[in-house]
């Protein structure tokens, strides 16, 4: 069991950084709560299997400290954590039957036979890996190889947390849904927390109470799948969240109202002025904005309109710029110009890519 | 599809045809001819039967005794060099540099003794192991083990197991080099996560992933070590005595040297199935191995 603290943690690979790119973690302060499911999501590059790497030791951050329970453990070998990870691709020790690959970590650390055999009988019906507990991990198929990947994190009765590192990017896709299920229930069985790294927003939402999306090296938001849609702390969370992203605009902030070019926007409440040379723009997730035949709001010109079943995706410019709003499955789109209305309470002012209140 | 037939396609395989036949099924064919005759002179020949197999493999017989005698040592070098040059390429190629300049460095030393002809890698080491001039001969006779590959079997042995060794461990440590290269990280940061020891991290997956290239690195080296001719020839030309003959230079010896062209001719025949046969099983535990992963 193990609450997961990181304190001013960051990592270069090089020895002296100057500049923002150097960093492959910039400095960062979070708690990964004790027994929580966590997604890590973000782009590739972004930083997330350094973090998972550093978290689980096999990278020692050049800056900061991790604390598990309060004990600091940045310099402590990966074998002496109570950490398990599981691969983006499968690693079985192939000449070894399914159960010893069970009891392998285990027997590593000297624990008694009988205690052994208990707990890889235990797993492997926890997973469902009975019937083939005897069979070689050779001829496995991809699945059966990372649930046994797996199992070898849940045998160690000392392991407070497991690390998913996309650890379903090898799978058929008719059985990524049956195996990240399980991987639930395995959570919700055994009050481990989890942290499922992945770059796949469906994966991260449906397996995560709580979603951490990084940025260029950078935690940019944590939160419930709800206030990453809802309240994106920064422009990218609103571009990589949803589908289409967050529409960006350059605007200028003058109390409560936005000017976007000629345009004006009214905004539910006042804006701190923001420094002069700060990029400033605003956000309107395309659900929040009504595509109208005339009114006040965003005239716009419609370039085209992507029916996708269930809603209707308009793609539009607004003086040279895209914007993108949603309209229902019966909605009559005109074919040139449309004026979009925002729902007040859903534009978000960002003042250098972070959301300002 | 429906597929015509037109026998005229048979000379499409002509050409390839002939050049396997010229460069290989005919001289075969000629020594299978040689090996069923027997000859004294003036290009007679009297057909001998089967007589020079049964005396070939009666052990009895004077011929039968030098090809088992020469057939046992061949054997005996090739089974002491893979048990040398095996595990040692395999401890090269764990301590080898990982990337950069030293690695560089470390390919280019060993690819060196490969690239040398045969023949020059016998001159190196007729004279290095030389008992008055050569570095290595007279060092050891100097720390006081007496040491003459002229006249001790022991001797002669040495020198031409060291030069096998010398000339081909690079080429077992190169493929072991590149077996381990294509074992991914997540392996040993997985094994790292299990708490393995450094001893059973080479046990569970160093050794099973390198089993393939271990496996034709072997076959290569034994088929290389069992038609050695060159080296031994020209360090110690078979001696002292028949210590060093192996089976190619028993041949030799009988074709060129006697002119038996029969007894050599079975000798040839009987010699090349034994290295078919040996190919033959490595292939069958090659493909067994492959149709059981790939049908799992």
């Amino acid at each position: 069991m193990a609450q997961i603290q990181l304190e001013n943690l960051a990592h270069s690979y090089l020895v002296n950084p100057t500049k923002p790119w150097q960093w492959a973690l910039k400095p960062m302060n979070m708690t990964w709560r004790q027994g929580g499911a966590y997604a890590l999501l973000g782009p590739s590059g972004c930083g997330k299997t350094t973090l998972l790497n550093v978290i689980s030791g096999l990278v020692t951050p050049s800056h900061g400290r991790i604390l598990f329970d309060g004990r600091d453990v940045s310099r402590i070998p990966t074998e002496a954590r109570n950490i398990a990870q599981v691969f983006q691709f499968p690693v079985v020790y192939d000449t070894m039957t399914v159960a010893d690959n069970l009891a392998f970590p285990l027997q590593n650390r000297g624990v008694s036979k009988d205690i052994v055999a208990a707990r890889v009988s235990q797993v492997g019906h926890m997973l469902g890996l009975e019937p083939i507990m005897n069979r070689r991990a050779r001829g496995l198929t991809a699945d059966l190889k990372q649930k046994v990947s797996l199992g070898r994190g849940l045998v160690r009765s000392d392991v407070g947390a497991i690390l998913f590192d996309e650890p379903l990017t090898v799978i058929d896709p008719h059985l990524k849904w049956q195996l990240r299920a399980q991987i639930r229930r395995v959570h919700a069985e055994t009050d481990v927390t989890m942290i499922y790294v992945t770059h796949d927003q469906t994966e991260a939402l449906t397996f995560a109470d709580s979603v951490v999306v990084m940025y260029q090296g950078e935690v940019v938001q944590i939160g419930t799948p709800q206030e990453l849609f809802d309240r994106p702390a920064h422009t990218f969370v609103g571009y990589f969240i949803g589908s289409p992203g967050m529409n960006v605009l350059p605007a200028r902030i003058e109390g409560d109202r936005a000017h976007i070019g000629s345009h004006v926007l009214q905004l539910t409440k006042g804006i701190a002025a923001t420094p002069p040379d700060a990029k400033v723009e605003i956000g309107i997730r395309p659900e929040y904005l009504r595509v109208e035949r005339s009114g006040p709001g965003l005239p716009v010109r419609v370039r085209r309109v992507d029916d996708i079943g269930r809603i209707k995706i308009v793609h539009c410019e607004l003086d040279g710029l895209p914007i993108a709003a949603v309209a229902g499955e019966d909605a009559e789109i005109p074919a040139d110009h449309v004026v979009l209305v925002p729902e007040p309470s859903q534009i978000h002012v960002y003042c250098n890519s972070h959301r300002v209140e | 599809m429906q597929k015509s037939i037109d026998n005229r396609a048979w000379f499409l395989v002509a050409p390839v045809f002939m050049l396997v036949a010229f460069n290989a099924i005919l001289p075969l064919m000629t020594v299978v001819n040689y090996s069923f005759q027997d000859t004294f002179s003036n290009n007679q020949f009297f057909w001998n039967g089967a007589q020079w197999y049964v005396e070939l493999l009666d052990p009895r017989s004077e011929l039968g005794e030098r090809f088992y005698g020469s057939l046992g040592r061949s054997l005996a070098f090739s089974a002491i060099i893979l048990a040398i040059e095996v595990p040692l390429g395999m401890m090269v190629a764990l301590a080898m540099p990982k990337r950069g300049a030293a690695l560089a460095v470390c390919l280019m030393m060993m690819a060196l003794p490969l690239l040398l002809p045969w023949n020059v890698v016998g001159i190196i080491w007729q004279l290095f192991a030389r008992d008055n001039i050569g570095l290595f001969g007279w060092t050891v006779n100097a720390i006081g083990i007496p040491f003459n590959y002229t006249n001790s079997a022991i001797s002669s042995w040495v020198v031409i197991v060291l030069m096998d060794v010398w000339h081909w461990t690079s080429l077992i440590a190169l493929l072991c080099f590149a077996g381990l290269r294509a074992i991914p990280d997540a392996y040993y940061q997985a094994a790292k996560i299990d708490g393995a020891s450094r001893m059973l991290v080479f046990l569970r997956i160093e050794l099973p992933k390198l089993q393939r290239v271990l496996t034709i690195g072997i076959l290569l080296r034994f088929m290389d070590s069992f038609m050695i001719y060159t080296e031994p020839f020209i360090v110690t030309g078979g001696g002292p005595g028949n210590y060093t003959t192996m089976l190619s230079i028993n041949l030799v010896k009988i074709a060129l040297g006697q002119f038996d062209l029969g007894k050599a001719g079975a000798m040839s025949i009987v010699y090349t199935l034994i290295t078919l046969s040996v190919c033959w099983v490595f292939y069958t535990i090659i493909t067994m191995r492959e149709e059981k992963e790939g049908a799992a």
